[in-house]
């Protein structure tokens, strides 16, 4: 494995000097501006497409490391290290290919678009490097920087209550990040002040040559835990989501669900599994549970919402304690299922949030009270949002269901009582978005502003097409992308496997 | 006994053009009064370049050292002092101050600075916070015609001699303790022995309240934010960097260097004032409404994660400690050089309410104001985070953990408060007040220069944490 691989920081320079391109173009060529920003994001996209193409799945080291001193003295050495593995791999496509979306989705922003764009570009770089970074303060860099540009995109070009669900997201998201750096900090010390490299502190961990004490681990294995539970969010983290779905602009809405509540999912699998895997046995029950209720609440309150963007926002927090429950239910098709269930979520959830802006921006509502038989003005429209509703309840044939079902085997396997409450999902989801649909597509016209509406523009199209080619591809063809991150889900489960045997060990010693 | 003339240089010349241009404020009609700015920033210059070229030695004779951790401080000093002179021009020409009296002060303010961070006798320690007191008196009360001006200089003055009254207190039962007030002394009559230990606490106790009060340490804060609020801004900026920074630069010095064995002791003291320190500094400023005084309060707080230093008690904490000083004295006097231009002639825009909008009429300065803002609440890629990262090693490498622990829930509660100037700046649409600040060239210039630190030293720490452990050393 060379150690000059450059292919990782290239991908992260085309939206940071994107973000600096941006700010030369003068404000008032608005469409420059807007054109510029595409090209740069399906560039990022392009390149990252080339990167799925070259990753070696047979391998479950990380991939195009690159290393290189950032400061160091006496007693810090830190590193700039990035490298992907199978799963990261998949997120950073899964990034990449969101962002011309969320670009394309925001073409009628009339209002600033200078900032917004570097905003957007500024947060791509911010997310592409925590999925990229390998040191533990990159890593935290990247994590807290990408809240500024998403504060900003919620809080200037927001909803009504845009500035207190941008303060919300924030300080929820910050001040739980905050302990993972005391986190990373005290980590660094059992790791004997030598580094914090990622694969280093894994693999001495693994190996057994850093030896954490149970309660270190167990409070390291929290303060970490935090930080992405917020961020996922498990329930009872969620409160900050619904606002700041609802305030965000469309684009912030299809990356916040498209990507931002990866991060958390990522780095449960990333950090809290590997680092600190007994801890994570032990507490699995609690968060299994904590992420049932979350499919069942999420679920349960999306179904009442009055406001689609909301029931989606909810169906967001339902969707992702599946994921969590995939995570901690340890075993290889679970992870592998919810990993794919996070690419999953990011399309149709993103797809969904899309589709929810094109009709607010109509009509300047989202109650579904007050649409009702749109799908005899809009017939295109009410087809592709059905081909992605679809695929966000796990239709056969379309993605969702290939990740909600290895999720549901898996957990079956490790536990049948969390499968069976799991599997309600299953039902629930298909109860609260259908009947939305029916209300909001189905019977008469009820109101007369809905009788002018406008179906979809070519542009609007753009965005949608390839959503659904995407979860059609993903659908049929699932082990293109399974192939990919087989070997780095095997490398997660053997390190908690061995750990599991270490502990019954323990308890077989004791009995002795 | 010879002289080392070269260890003093720097403190001559800023000395001499003081003197030469308090000559020269007579001859020199009212419109040109701030042009005396310049040579009191050649001063600057030519001392921080005389700093930078003699040798620093370790040997110490006499009443000053000449090592790398004081030259460190000296660099510090001179650059937060160079740029608020090169900031007040434009205000003092604005507020019709035009006294060039102002310059010399600082020089002199910055001489006093220097001595304190350098010296090697408890003497010369209080000599220096003389000569930074009396001059920054003079400056906080330097809007003569304005009544809260006054106010703070008097308040700052009473109460400044009096905690100056505890610090010469203090040394002199540290005299009487071990019958020396020379560092080196002081350090062998300690390890010989431990005799007189209760009077040697009461001399320590008693220079920490009067180092305590100059680098506001809660309890001894009391005076900050009214003085804050009243004095000049660029004198505000001073008060806040430089002169904090030299009280908490000699308490280093005293704690490390000359009473390392009764660390237990100050450790205990300063783990409680930090926590103190960082409390009330981040919950106070939650609720102010008037920018300076929010300001104020987030420099009490930031004086408490510096304490994390101090409470660390290992060379990582030092290193720390001058790194984040550098990174504050970048991020804070930014943030005020903004404020001032933002509050024009007499200060009249100094509420936060006067920053609605304010991305939209100024967006150049509400962007600087931003990063400065953001770095102070400790986001990466600043300065900020930087050093916040390296108080937080040091005092968990000290198995500090409760002490971090409420450090980084101070942080969360500071994340707020910063973040509603900028809600203010962006999120609320511009009210009727369509009128802009003028930014002068000068002013400008100084602003870029701590925006480019801010963001190299949150991007590129290395060379800055290298230059700080080399001065690390004692």
């Amino acid at each position: 494995m060379t150690e000059a691989s450059y292919l990782l920081t290239i991908l992260l320079l085309i939206p940071a000097a994107g973000a600096a391109l941006i700010f030369l173009i003068p404000a008032s060529r608005l469409s420059v501006v807007r054109w510029a920003a595409l090209v740069l994001t399906t560039a990022a996209f392009i390149w990252s497409a080339l990167l799925f193409a070259w990753f070696d799945g047979a391998r479950s080291s990380m991939q195009f490391v690159e290393r290189v001193p950032w400061f160091q003295v006496d007693g810090l050495n830190v590193r700039y290290q990035v490298g992907i593995d199978g799963i990261s791999l998949l997120l950073v496509v899964l990034t990449t290919f969101l962002m011309p979306v969320a670009v394309l989705a925001s073409w009628n922003i009339t209002r600033r678009v200078k900032p917004y764009m570097a905003c957007m570009l500024f947060l791509e770089l911010g997310m592409l490097g925590v999925f990229v970074s390998l040191d533990l303060v990159l890593f935290y860099v990247f994590w807290e920087i990408m809240l500024i540009p998403m504060y900003f995109l919620i809080g200037v070009w927001g909803g009504e209550r845009r500035i207190y669900a941008a303060i919300k997201f924030f300080i929820y998201t910050a001040a739980a990040s905050l302990l993972m750096l005391a986190g990373i900090v005290v980590l660094y010390y059992q790791n004997g002040a030598d580094s914090f490299d990622l694969i280093q502190i894994t693999q001495r961990l693994a190996e057994g040559r850093i030896n954490l004490s149970p309660a270190t681990e167990f409070l390291l294995f929290l303060a970490f835990f935090v930080a992405f539970a917020v961020k996922v969010p498990l329930f009872p983290f969620h409160t900050w989501l619904p606002d700041a779905h609802v305030e965000a602009p469309t684009a912030g809405s299809v990356i916040l669900a498209g990507v931002l509540l990866k991060m958390g999912t990522y780095g449960l699998l990333r950090f809290c599994l590997p680092l600190f895997p007994k801890a994570a046995l032990a507490l699995a029950p609690i968060i299994c549970v904590l992420a049932i209720i979350g499919v069942i609440y999420g679920a349960l309150v999306a179904m009442v919402q009055p406001d689609v963007k909301k029931l989606v926002a909810y169906s967001s927090v339902s969707h992702l304690g599946l994921v969590v429950l995939g995570i901690f239910a340890f075993n290889h098709v679970s992870i592998q299922g919810a990993t794919y269930q996070m690419l999953n979520h990011g399309v149709s959830t993103g797809g969904l949030f899309a589709l929810v802006g094109m009709i607010y921006d109509r009509r300047h509502t989202r109650q579904i009270a007050d649409f009702g038989g749109v799908a005899h003005v809009m017939p295109v429209y009410a087809a592709l949002f059905m081909v992605i509703l679809l695929s966000s309840i796990g239709l056969p044939g379309l993605n969702g269901f290939v990740g909600e079902f290895l999720i549901l085997q898996g957990t079956f396997l490790s536990s049948s009582a969390y499968a069976a409450f799991a599997a309600l999902t299953m039902i629930l989801s298909a109860v609260y978005m259908l009947w939305m649909y029916q209300r909001v597509f189905m019977g008469g016209i009820t109101r007369e502003e809905n009788r002018l509406l406008a179906d979809l523009n070519f542009r609007e199209i753009a965005i949608l097409v390839p959503l659904i080619a995407i979860a059609l591809w993903m659908g049929v063809s699932s082990n293109t992308f399974l192939r990919k991150m087989d070997m780095s889900v095997q490398k997660v489960i053997e390190r908690v496997e061995s750990a599991r045997e270490q502990q019954i060990f323990r308890v077989d010693n004791r009995g002795n | 006994m010879e002289i080392n003339y070269f260890a003093l240089l720097p403190e001559m010349i800023l000395a001499v053009f003081g003197i030469l241009i308090m000559i020269a404020v007579p001859f020199v009609p009212a419109r040109l009064q701030t042009r005396l700015a310049w040579p009191a920033l050649v001063a600057v210059l030519i001392a921080a370049a005389v700093a930078l070229i003699f040798p620093k030695s370790a040997v110490q004779e006499g009443m000053l050292f000449h090592d790398s951790f004081g030259t460190f401080c000296k660099l510090l000093f001179l650059f937060s002092s160079g740029m608020v002179m090169l900031v007040s021009i434009s205000y003092l020409d604005r507020a019709k101050l035009q006294h060039a009296e102002f310059y010399p002060l600082v020089l002199f303010a910055t001489i006093g600075m220097s001595l304190m961070a350098n010296s090697a006798d408890l003497i010369m320690t209080f000599l220096g916070l003389e000569i930074l007191s009396i001059a920054t008196y003079v400056l906080a009360g330097f809007r003569r015609e304005d009544i809260k001006s006054g106010e703070a200089a008097l308040k700052y003055f009473l109460l400044g001699s009096l905690s100056t009254a505890f610090l010469l207190y203090g040394i002199a039962f540290i005299y009487g303790a071990t019958g020396t007030t020379k560092y080196p002394a002081i350090v062998q009559a300690v390890t010989v022995s431990t005799d007189r230990i209760v009077t040697l606490l009461l001399g320590l106790g008693l220079l920490v309240v009067g180092f305590g009060f100059k680098a506001a340490l809660v309890p001894f804060h009391i005076w900050t934010p009214d003085v804050y609020e009243g004095a000049p801004v660029p004198v505000t900026a001073h008060l806040a960097v430089s002169s904090k920074a030299a009280a908490f630069l000699a308490l280093v010095r005293i704690l490390y260097q000359v009473l390392p064995q009764l660390n237990v002791h100050w450790q205990t003291v300063f783990w409680v004032s930090a926590f103190l320190t960082m409390a009330l500094g981040n919950i106070v400023a939650v609720s102010q409404s008037n920018i300076k005084r929010m300001l104020a309060y987030s420099s009490i707080a930031h004086a408490g994660y510096l304490l994390l230093g101090i409470v660390a008690n290992n060379r990582e904490g030092v290193q720390a400690i001058l790194f984040y000083m550098v990174a504050y004295a970048l991020m804070t006097l930014g943030a005020f050089a903004v404020v001032q231009l933002i509050g024009r002639e007499n200060e009249r825009r100094v509420l936060l309410d006067d920053y609605s909008g304010l991305g939209y009429r100024q967006p150049y300065l509400a962007a600087a104001l931003s990063v400065f803002l953001i770095s102070l609440a400790g986001i990466p890629a600043t300065a900020g985070f930087m050093g916040k990262l390296f108080l937080f090693t040091a005092a968990i490498e000290s198995h500090m953990y409760w002490l971090v622990l409420i450090a980084l829930l101070a942080s969360a509660i500071g994340l707020y408060y910063y973040l509603r100037v900028i809600v203010l700046m962006y999120m609320h649409e511009p009210g009727t007040d369509t009128s802009t600040a003028p930014v002068p060239v000068a002013a400008a210039v100084a602003i870029v220069i701590m925006l480019v630190g801010t963001f190299y030293l949150g991007i590129f720490p290395g060379t800055f944490l290298k230059l700080a452990s080399e001065a690390a050393h004692f």
